[in-house]
């Protein structure tokens, strides 16, 4: 479903991604895993078009997307859900999620996805009329996540979606990831909650400044020791 | 009934600079830019109707028309010439660049027009009419300046609010990144908010022109200066604040032309200014802009 090929990322000077590979396939839940600073966010940020690599490839769905500008990788079934939600607190939560449709244009089909975003978030339901940033952290969270379904995506990325949030919520992040990826949609997850992350997980890659140090299934990384030892704190 | 006479050519002389406030408030709320050289696209507009009428015999709208389209697209080039390569550099050197390109304009406009003033013949034909047995006189250029100023505000609220690339515009102007991940083409996005501002600045130049039809390569700047001052008066980045903003700086500015001294007047305009931003800083519609922590 998605291929990331050999992926070099600088910043200025610096090579925040020294050449990494990994693949998904459809269906799966993918984690990606690592310390501040690994490059992970930066991984996302790239496969989704909003950084451009210095050598490498993105394959979705065996199409070279690395030179597509982002704003037309969304219409291809690739949504990402933005380390620190990013939702668009001047409008409302109704408003935030039209937007995440705006690459569709059949009103009956928009108007089932929302009633089945509604269904997940109820929560969301209750609150359309109020500006999104007058939400909870969670709730925040929930509708970024619910934003990003908008566009009906084959394959989600998500960043850091369980950042600074209750230990009530984060649970319920977790679940909403597990019935989104059983209702058919593939995800890239990128979590510091590595416990949370593998847990959910098919198969995991663990990123170490810039490249991936060890992959596997994910039952088997929790399992290993130095996974244990630098992520899991045991 | 001189103050309703006042009063009703401050609301005309706001309306324009409200529709000029509408150029810099929509560009500073998406591209988070001033763009000085707003004004001076007003004078090319300005100009633009001019030759078209005075030289060419066309008539009023067909004029204002190849106006709007001119100066949409001179607001385009500009863009992408001056402004789009500065995307991600610092805020001050979009603001230089941005006083640089009007320099420019209005050398650009001495080369082309000349130094010497031209009479602009109003695009107004309607004297307007009398009211109480004749002591209290609107004129066509106020009635029409102002009905113009109020459709134009409403219509384009409605397009923000209603159409898709109205929404884009409001995503855009909370969050560009975000925005890019929905599927919105943010340089398209902002090609098009300077394509609007331009359109309506050649609107306001020919109804500014009307009512003062002393036409010169620098007529833009002060009246651009003005509206810049009414768009932060109503809140920058806010189009119903453009509008109280600019009504509000016409009335004070003929009122105190009228009743305390035309010379101070525009001093007063910026002392009322700098009342309001001391008591309010975000101007009067204006939204605090929360720091993200």
């Amino acid at each position: 479903m998605l291929k990331v090929e050999n992926l070099v990322v600088n910043y200025g000077m610096i090579q925040a991604l020294k050449g990494i590979s990994f693949d998904v396939n459809e269906g799966e839940v993918i984690a990606l895993i690592g310390a501040n600073g690994a490059g992970k966010t930066t991984t996302l940020q790239t496969i989704s078009g909003m950084l451009s690599p210095t050598s490498g490839k993105v394959l979705l769905e065996g199409t070279d997307i690395t030179k597509i500008p982002g704003h037309k990788i969304v219409s291809m079934g690739l949504a990402h859900v933005p380390e620190g939600r990013r939702v668009f607190g001047g409008l409302t939560v109704l408003e935030n999620l039209k937007m995440g449709a705006y690459t569709r244009s059949s009103k009956t089909e928009i108007a089932e996805s929302f009633e089945r975003i509604y269904a997940s978030f109820p929560r969301l339901k209750e609150r359309q009329n109020q500006l999104a940033g007058t939400l909870s952290g969670g709730e925040q969270q929930m509708l970024a996540m619910g934003r990003a379904l908008m566009s009906k995506p084959r394959i989600v990325l998500m960043d850091e979606p369980s950042m600074g949030l209750s230990p009530i919520y984060v649970d319920e992040i977790f679940n909403i990831i597990e019935e989104i990826s059983k209702a058919g949609t593939t995800v890239l997850l990128v979590e510091q909650n590595a416990k949370k992350a593998l847990a959910i997980a098919d198969r995991a890659y663990v990123l170490e400044t810039g490249n991936i140090v060890l992959s596997g299934d994910a039952d088997a990384l929790m399992n290993d020791d130095s996974i244990k030892k630098a992520y899991l704190g045991e | 009934m001189g103050f309703l006479t006042y009063l009703i050519n401050g609301l005309s002389l706001g309306s324009v600079y409200a529709l000029i406030a509408l150029g810099y408030t929509m560009v500073y709320g998406i591209a988070k830019m001033l763009n000085f050289a707003h004004g001076d696209v007003i004078m090319l507009g300005a100009y633009l109707v001019f030759m078209c009428m005075s030289n060419s015999g066309l008539p009023a709208v067909v004029s204002i028309v190849i106006a709007i389209v001119c100066c949409t697209a001179i607001g385009i080039i500009i863009e992408k010439i001056a402004y789009k390569p500065l995307r991600r550099a610092t805020n001050l050197a979009v603001l230089i660049t941005a006083i640089g390109v009007s320099y420019f304009l209005q050398n650009m406009a001495l080369l082309i027009f000349g130094s010497n003033p031209v009479s602009f013949t109003s695009v107004v034909k309607w004297t307007g009419f009398s009211l109480a047995g004749g002591q209290l006189k609107i004129t066509g250029n106020a009635v029409v300046t102002i009905i113009t100023c109020f459709i134009i505000m409403f219509a384009l609220m409605w397009f923000v609010k209603n159409t898709k690339p109205g929404q884009a515009m409001r995503a855009v102007s909370e969050d560009k990144d975000a925005a890019t991940l929905m599927g919105i083409n943010v340089n398209a996005t902002i090609s098009l908010t300077f394509a609007i501002g331009s359109g309506l600045a050649a609107i306001a130049g020919a109804l500014l022109c009307s009512s003062y039809p002393s036409l010169n390569p620098y007529t833009g700047s002060m009246p651009g200066i003005k509206a810049f001052t009414a768009a932060v008066f109503g809140g920058i980045g806010s189009i119903p604040g453009a509008l109280i903003g600019g009504l509000l700086l016409g009335v004070i500015e003929i009122l105190a032309k009228a009743y305390i001294s035309s010379q101070l007047a525009d001093a007063i305009v910026f002392a009322v200014l700098i009342i309001v931003l001391l008591v309010k800083p975000t101007g009067i519609l204006g939204k605090q802009i929360k720091e993200k922590v």
